[in-house]
């Protein structure tokens, strides 16, 4: 490679439709640049895009449309040379049901051709860091979520990938495991590894990622570090307010509330954007005088409010 | 966190290490088999075994015994039969039962997927290991089949490249097979997979009769030309009993070099079908 590039993975164009009895845009032209050596998370809700377009990346599945490079390698050109650079972990445990811990990691190096003694050596360094030596013995299914789940990172960058995809690393693990992956996570980025994750859970995007990338229905609706995405709802905070009776004078009522930047309508009730929200509370509770308040709910701004105010939608329904 | 510098796979790029991946995938499947190895033998064995034991042990023994017409004993005529059945069978319980299985139930075949060779160097990976398996498979019912009748069985190895191509290729036409069926069914097809595959290939596989004596029943004569284990298992009588009547070697070369080539190019294309979408 000649040229120096600093993108470690670069997407362009990439749509997705899965033919069949229904025919499904699972993703809808895609652009996107991931620097070398950041996390980067790809945050939407059920059925978004992330696996597909994670698959499109990983080579497991062709695209419609649209171009890949990782590493600077056409991984729709030359699939096989793509993947000496990509490491996966995928949603569900594909860990080899047939071999114990130890061998998963051995005989992924042997797939990647390391000879015996170097892949021994690398499976014993990396259950050690990983805290599995204990357990180097077990077969997968002996293991407990959380250990299968740092059994399959170890796994997928035995073969020192310059690319890690995660797909939802987290779900279904307990908070102390989560943390766990995040920590493990963080090292890899430490190393120069390149992190492309995918996640329905804010806070995780939030804290782990440089920079997200929020997409539903196959379109990125927005991309940039956390603290940027949450400037984009102006850094407002939102306000949920649930009442028996959504009218329009209430709505125009709220609109005029000092302070109020925005008023939403919801079937229950509606949701307010404010900047500031010192003493808002008693005028937005004067103005919905007369009404039949049932609650009311304030968030600071997180990648969540800015999923809902650009989709309208809560992230997980 | 020490010594975990990214750098590049040291096997090299490119097309050399596609040799080492499928090496590192075949060694993954020689460790599994070590694994369960008596597990192995008694399901290879057992068929056999039983089958000799009663038809060419007991049977004779309690009168019941039966010889073809030209005076050749049943066990003579079973010998090849079922070294055909035991390697046909590794098709089906070294690449179809587990593939269906990795597939669709736990994706374990994605990580090597991963792997840095084309996909189909994997899917034929799962082909020459069944073929190795069936190669065992062999040699483990070979002395059976040889040493359990009660009434003589004869056989006379004159010709080892015909005994050597023959098993090696209906090996070979076995994988591919299991190819075909383990990237077409779902995991709980596969107690299906015994009664429309494995008994009607087998009890028209030209194992317990050999093909020449099928002149009495002409339509089904040609019938079973197009199964597979029919020539793996003449081919066997070739190699194995040429006192018995058996089709001639060319037509039986011929026919398992295009099985194997055709169930191959299937298989790696369900394959290729399953694991890209
Ligand atoms: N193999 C397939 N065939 C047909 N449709 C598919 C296939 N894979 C995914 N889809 C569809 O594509 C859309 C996107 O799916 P995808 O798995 O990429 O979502 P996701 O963002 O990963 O969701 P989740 O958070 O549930 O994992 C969905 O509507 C899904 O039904
Ligand atoms: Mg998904």
């Amino acid at each position: 490679m000649g040229e120096l590039t600093t993108s470690a993975i670069q997407i362009h164009d990439l749509v997705k439709v899965f033919q069949g009895r229904q025919e499904v845009r699972a993703v809808d032209s895609i652009d996107l640049d991931v620097q070398d050596g950041e996390i980067f998370g790809l945050l939407g809700p059920n059925g978004a895009g992330k696996t597909t377009t994670i698959g499109a990346c990983t080579t497991r599945i062709r695209p419609t449309k649209g171009q890949i490079t990782i590493n600077g390698v056409d991984v729709l050109q030359d699939p096989a040379h793509a993947r000496q650079f990509i490491g996966v972990v995928p949603q569900q445990n594909t860990l080899d049901r047939s071999c114990n811990a130890f061998e998963n990691v051995y005989y992924h190096c042997r797939f990647f051709g390391m000879a015996s003694g170097e892949a021994t050596q690398r499976a014993t360094q990396l259950l050690t860091e990983f805290k599995l030596n204990e357990r180097a013995q077990a077969m997968p299914y002996a293991l407990s979520g959380g250990m299968a789940q740092r059994l399959q990172i170890a796994r997928a960058i035995a073969h020192r990938p310059r690319v890690l995809f995660l797909d939802e690393p987290t779900a279904g693990l307990d908070p102390q495991s989560r943390l766990a992956v995040w920590e493990l996570v963080r090292g890899l980025r430490r190393q120069g590894i390149t992190v492309l994750m995918t996640t329905h859970y804010m806070e995780e995007a939030d804290q782990l990622c440089d920079r997200v990338a929020i997409i539903d229905h196959g379109k990125i609706l927005v991309n940039g570090t956390p603290a940027e995405l949450k400037q984009r709802v102006g850094g407002q905070t939102m306000m949920e307010i649930h009442v028996a009776n959504v009218s329009p004078e209430l709505s125009e009522r709220l609109g005029n509330v000092a302070g109020i930047s925005s008023v939403e309508s919801m079937p229950n009730g509606f949701r307010l954007w404010t900047t500031g929200r010192d003493g808002l509370l008693p005028k937005v509770l004067e103005a919905m005088h007369g009404c039949d308040l049932r609650d009311v709910s304030v968030k600071e701004p997180t990648l969540e409010t800015v999923f809902i105010r650009l989709t309208g939608r809560e992230l997980r329904d | 966190m020490t010594d975990l510098a990214v750098s590049m796979p040291r096997a090299g790029r490119g097309k050399s290490l596609w040799w080492s991946s499928f090496i590192g995938l075949i060694l993954r499947d020689v460790r599994v088999l070590r694994r369960d190895f008596i597990p192995f033998v008694i399901r290879t064995g057992m068929n056999p075994l039983l089958f000799v034991f009663v038809f060419t042990y007991v049977f004779p023994k309690i009168g019941q015994g039966f010889s073809s017409a030209n005076g050749t004993s049943f066990g003579t005529v079973l010998l090849p039969g079922l070294i055909s059945v035991s390697i046909m069978f590794q098709g089906i319980a070294a690449v179809a039962m587990p593939l269906s299985v990795e597939f669709s139930a736990t994706g374990e075949i994605y990580d090597r997927v991963m792997s840095p060779l084309p996909v189909a160097g994997v899917a034929i990976e799962k082909v020459v290991f069944s073929a190795l398996q069936s190669v065992l498979a062999a040699v483990i019912v070979f002395p059976m089949v040889v040493l359990i009748p009660s009434t003589p069985v004869h056989f006379a190895i004159h010709d080892w490249p015909l005994l050597v191509s023959v098993v090696i290729l209906a090996s070979l036409a076995s994988g591919a097979m299991g190819l075909v069926i383990g990237t077409a069914i779902q995991p709980q097809q596969i107690g299906l997979i015994f009664g429309v595959v494995v008994v009607p290939v087998t009890f028209l596989g030209c194992v317990y009769y050999p093909w020449f004596l099928l002149h009495h029943v002409r339509w089904l004569q040609y019938l079973v030309l197009i199964n597979p284990i029919v020539y793996m298992s003449e081919g066997l009588r070739a190699a194995l009993t040429p006192d018995v009547p058996h089709m001639p070697v060319w037509a039986v070369l011929g026919a398992l070099t295009l099985s194997t080539a055709l169930l191959g190019w299937w298989g790696v294309r369900g394959f290729l079908k399953r694991v890209v979408s």
